[in-house]
């Protein structure tokens, strides 16, 4: 077939990229090389609305081995260990197909980790979905959690925490993150920069089928009423073959057979060849006719964009094919020397005897489209003006009721019940906390992960929302009491192409940037997915955020159950009574306007480590950081998950006990200590100048607020276990 | 005392396995599902996990895998074998245990800790236990235990039940079956009471930190009975 312009933009390349493509070649590609551009230029692999914005994240720290530009970043967590995590989505294919799009999602970056040499030690995953009413919003949500649970469960990797939203804006785009940790010592760990002339290229794990063909450029484009055609795109997973190329993989890698290594994620074996030679400044040479396939009669651009799953390729030292094949052979995988590295800087396939593809790697990489797209400043909405009366006629217990069983706040054990969260014997905090924990196995550390995003305020005020979402990770991580390290993100964001949405992603992308510079909490790694759209809606701005932070003793761990009796409850940090875009504004009052809360950086960083110094000395019994919902909602699951009450006193507060309750104000932790300590804890919190106040004091059974409001622990329990699970059983 | 961990491909507790035994004082071996010679041992564990991806039927083909012969040949002459969830229904797949595992009543994979109770203590595993109600954690997705009316009689005439799913105070009604399992049966014998296999992980309760510690309880007292 004669490539054309036609067939390009048929490829989803754009008029001027197609001519730039023939400029750099100095001659029309045929049919493969057109692919293989297609697959590299596209948005997903190429990241051209998005690099000149990434740039500015703050990438760098004291403990950061490896930040973005790898498979996954890289942490030190002392001792000659480090952490090895990545979040990435799986929006476009969990929507078409949810279970094999969810489960290869969640297999995708199980691999991008222990492409490393890091056993995974944790999964972590953030869901949204559109409108309970919505009629799709059942099934997707059965289907990912099954896949989610499928592929991690057969893996014997925890899945330790994670988070599920349901908002109308993503009824026709569902989001699915999935977030791996894995361990590794220091000293070995994998790169994807290939060394050396005449290097053997191996390919290793599964078959190669015609599945996910074009899968990269489907995640690049926004659906419309013929999506159900595009099922055929989505890959299927197997996460047998996976869990036998993770021990196969892990056992070479003991060794020191390995110079480069790299999955065939999106684009697969296009983009992981030429990663690998990119990076080495090599060229790398190609018989297609070595690749095993599991389909007869496979064409060079099927077997080069085919994304089957469970596959890699490695960059072997000369020597060690033997020894590498005979590990490969024990696993039962397939193992084929396809290639090698050469001097030449190009990417060169053959297939039959004949020359089918050569293009300068650098075309391909270096010279891929950047675009600086327009993009529109937003405004911060005008704070609204409630009404003193709208508050005082509400009855306390009633918008509690509605608050906790809201589909936001509600457990979400129907899900987690669901993935095996204790697997490898080392998870110490299981899902529904505020952030997972895992020992570092054998050692008296441990790892804690969370995974967060805050739609609503970004859409309200993208910068504030991009702050708000890097301070909830760090206030979860000391929540537990970790001291934060780094985080990964993943951008979920509608079309680029757009004025509105590229604004929301610059400005979401400045907020981030700005919090985790000021919180030294640095970006490591991280993905982008844009063009969640249907027709002309894109979905709430959505950047997850995934912290990790360690914790020296284990045996310090926080939870957040109320432990005893007569112990006293402070809250730290100011409540000022900031209403708007709260869940209570935008649920009891069907308030959607005005400001989300304002960050103080300031006080985020001074709040939280002073937490951590009180926790250190072992004054806090438990404690739990105070977000959506406000400051009510987290004492209910405190008392829900200690099965204790508590006695609210009044506030000396001048706002009213709704704003008091209800308001999302940020930089605040609710904290138990022994009465005992009191003077001791004050002492500490205003030497640092953090404000705190008592809340009350833990009884048995009930919440008591001000003398009038009683609620009892049973009651609280119904408001917020059943939603979920009547939903899905209805 | 010496145990040996079978590791077939897609086991996943085989590691915990071999962390629990060697903590509570076994000299432990792992052993790799395609040699012919069990080493000498005085417990052998099937492990949990999804052997061979689950495909056929879970346990199915790990049942006819080189080193089963060997470990059929050892519980046939007496030796203690235990069987953990995957484990479980390799052995009943491998016709040591009889019945069969289904999928769960309410086709989802669960992962909790449930309550059971130790029906029987005349047998190497739980003699010289001194309670009766313990609490475990399972991980499953087929784990609805199920086999024929004769086969249930000989069974229960027998004692060849190990263990029924129960709550704190040792009910054993319908309300605490977790998967639907015939008669809430979590855990069985063989005739001889020298092979067990039950859906619950022991191996996961052995540290307080951990979802709770019945499992050192279990483990302690197994090697004491082996001693």
């Amino acid at each position: 077939m004669e490539v054309n312009e036609q067939i390009a933009i048929d490829h989803g390349l754009k008029k001027d990229e197609y001519k730039k493509i023939c400029d750099l070649l100095k001659r029309t590609p045929n049919l493969t090389e057109l692919g293989i551009f297609s697959a590299m230029w596209n948005e997903h692999c190429s990241y051209k609305s998005s690099r000149l914005h990434l740039k500015k994240l703050p990438t760098t720290g004291k403990k950061v081995i490896q930040g973005p530009g790898e498979n996954a970043g890289v942490i030190d967590i002392e001792d000659g260990d480090a952490i090895v995590f990545k979040i990435e989505s799986h929006n476009h294919p969990s929507f078409i197909e949810p279970y094999q799009g969810a489960a290869t999602g969640v297999g995708g970056i199980m691999r991008d980790v222990f492409t490393m040499g890091a056993r995974p030690i944790a999964n972590l995953n953030s869901i949204h979905f559109g409108s309970p009413q919505h009629k799709k919003t059942k099934n997707l949500l059965r289907g990912v959690v099954h896949g989610i649970g499928g592929y991690g469960n057969c893996m014997g990797v925890p899945t330790i925490a994670g988070q599920t939203s349901f908002d109308s804006s993503y009824n026709g785009n569902i989001l699915v993150n999935a977030m791996t940790l894995g361990l590794v010592k220091k000293n070995k760990i994998f790169y994807s920069k290939a060394a050396g002339l005449n290097k053997p290229v191996i390919y290793v794990g599964s078959k190669t089928g015609r599945d996910g063909i074009h899968g990269a450029s489907m995640a690049s484009a926004s659906f419309d009423e013929k999506i159900e055609e595009k099922k055929p795109t989505v890959q299927v997973g197997d996460p047998f073959t996976e869990k036998l190329l993770l021990e196969a993989c892990l056992e070479l890698m003991a060794g020191d057979s390995i110079i480069a290594i790299q999955d065939m994620g999106a684009a697969g074996l296009t983009s992981s060849s030429i990663e690998m030679a990119s990076k080495g400044n090599l060229g790398i040479e190609l018989n297609l006719n070595k690749v095993p396939c599991r389909e007869t009669k496979m064409t060079p651009y099927e077997i080069m964009l085919s994304e089957s799953q469970e596959r890699m390729l490695i960059v072997l030292e000369n020597g060690k094919e033997g020894l590498a094949k005979k590990i490969f052979d024990k696993w039962n995988l397939d193992f084929a020397i396809i290639g090698k590295t050469t001097k030449t800087k190009n990417i060169e396939l053959f297939f039959d005897n004949e020359q089918v593809a050569k293009i300068p790697v650098n075309t391909l990489v270096e010279n891929s489209p950047m675009y600086d797209r327009k993009w529109k400043k937003s405004k911060l909405p005008k704070k609204i003006k409630f009404e003193k009366e709208v508050f005082s006629n509400l009855k306390i217990k009633g918008v509690l009721q509605k608050i906790l069983s809201n589909q936001n706040i509600c457990s979400k054990e129907w899900i987690w019940r669901q993935y095996d969260h204790t697997v490898m014997g080392d998870t110490i905090q299981k899902p529904g906390g505020d952030s997972g924990v895992v020992r570092v196995h054998g050692t008296e550390k441990a790892v804690a992960a969370t995974v967060d995003s805050s739609a609503v305020y970004c859409w309200a005020h993208p910068l504030t929302g991009g702050k708000q979402v890097v301070a909830e990770s760090w206030r979860n991580l000391i929540s537990v009491g970790a001291t934060p390290i780094a985080i990964t993100n993943c951008l979920n964001f509608g079309s680029p192409e757009k004025e509105d949405n590229m604004g929301e992603f610059v400005e979401c992308v400045k907020g981030i940037g700005e919090a985790s510079k000021y919180l030294e909490f640095p970006v490591v790694s991280g993905n982008v997915s844009f063009y969640n759209q249907t027709k002309e809606v894109g979905i709430k701005p959505t950047p997850s955020i995934g912290g990790v932070g360690l914790i020296k003793n284990y045996k310090k761990m926080i939870t957040m159950d109320f432990k005893e009796i007569n112990n006293l409850v402070l809250i730290i940090g100011k409540t000022e009574g900031h209403i708007d875009q709260s869940l209570f504004a935008r649920t009891i009052l069907d308030e959607k306007n005005g400001p989300p809360p304002e960050i103080n950086l300031f006080n985020e960083k001074n709040n939280g480590q002073s937490l951590l110094s009180l926790i250190e000395k072992d004054y806090i019994k438990s404690a739990h950081d105070i977000s959506l919902g406000g400051l009510i909602t987290a004492v209910s699951k405190m008392c829900i998950k200690g099965n204790k009450g508590i006695k609210i006193k009044r506030s000396k507060s001048l706002i009213s006990e709704i704003e008091y309750l209800f308001s999302e104000d940020q930089g605040r932790y609710i904290i138990e200590i022994d009465p005992k300590n009191l003077k001791e804890v004050t002492k500490i919190l205003n030497k640092n100048s953090v404000h705190h106040e008592e809340l009350g004091i833990i009884i048995e059974k009930e919440m008591i607020i001000n003398e009038k409001t009683k609620v009892t622990i049973d009651e609280l329990k119904s408001y917020n276990t059943n939603w979920l699970t009547n939903f899905m059983s209805s | 005392m010496k145990s040996s961990v079978i590791t077939f491909p897609g086991s996943n507790c085989d590691r915990d396995m071999d962390v629990a035994l060697k903590k509570f004082g076994f000299n432990n071996k792992m052993v790799w599902h395609n040699d012919n010679e069990l080493p000498k041992s005085d417990l052998v564990v099937l492990p949990g996990g999804f052997s061979y991806g689950d495909y056929l039927r879970c346990g199915s083909m790990a049942s006819k895998s080189k080193i089963m012969q060997s470990v059929i040949n050892f519980a046939k002459s007496g030796g203690l074998v235990m069987g953990i969830c995957n484990g479980f229904q390799i052995l009943v797949e491998s016709g040591l245990v009889p019945g069969v595992l289904l999928r769960n009543k309410y086709l989802e994979f669960i992962c909790k800790n449930v309550f059971v109770k130790i029906e029987n203590k005349d047998n190497p595993y739980f003699k010289n236990l001194d309670k009766d109600i313990f609490e475990f954690h399972i991980a499953h997705n087929e784990g609805n235990y199920f086999c024929t009316g004769d086969q249930l009689k000989e069974i229960e005439d027998n004692n060849q039940v190990a263990i029924y799913y129960c709550n704190n105070n040792g009910k054993t009604e319908e309300k605490f079956n977790p998967n639907g399992s015939l008669k809430n049966i979590a855990g069985i014998f063989n005739k001889e009471k020298n092979v067990l296999g039950m859906m619950p992980h022991p191996e996961r309760m052995i540290d307080k930190s951990l979802s709770g510690e019945d499992g050192s309880l279990f483990f302690k007292n197994l090697i004491n009975n082996i001693r």
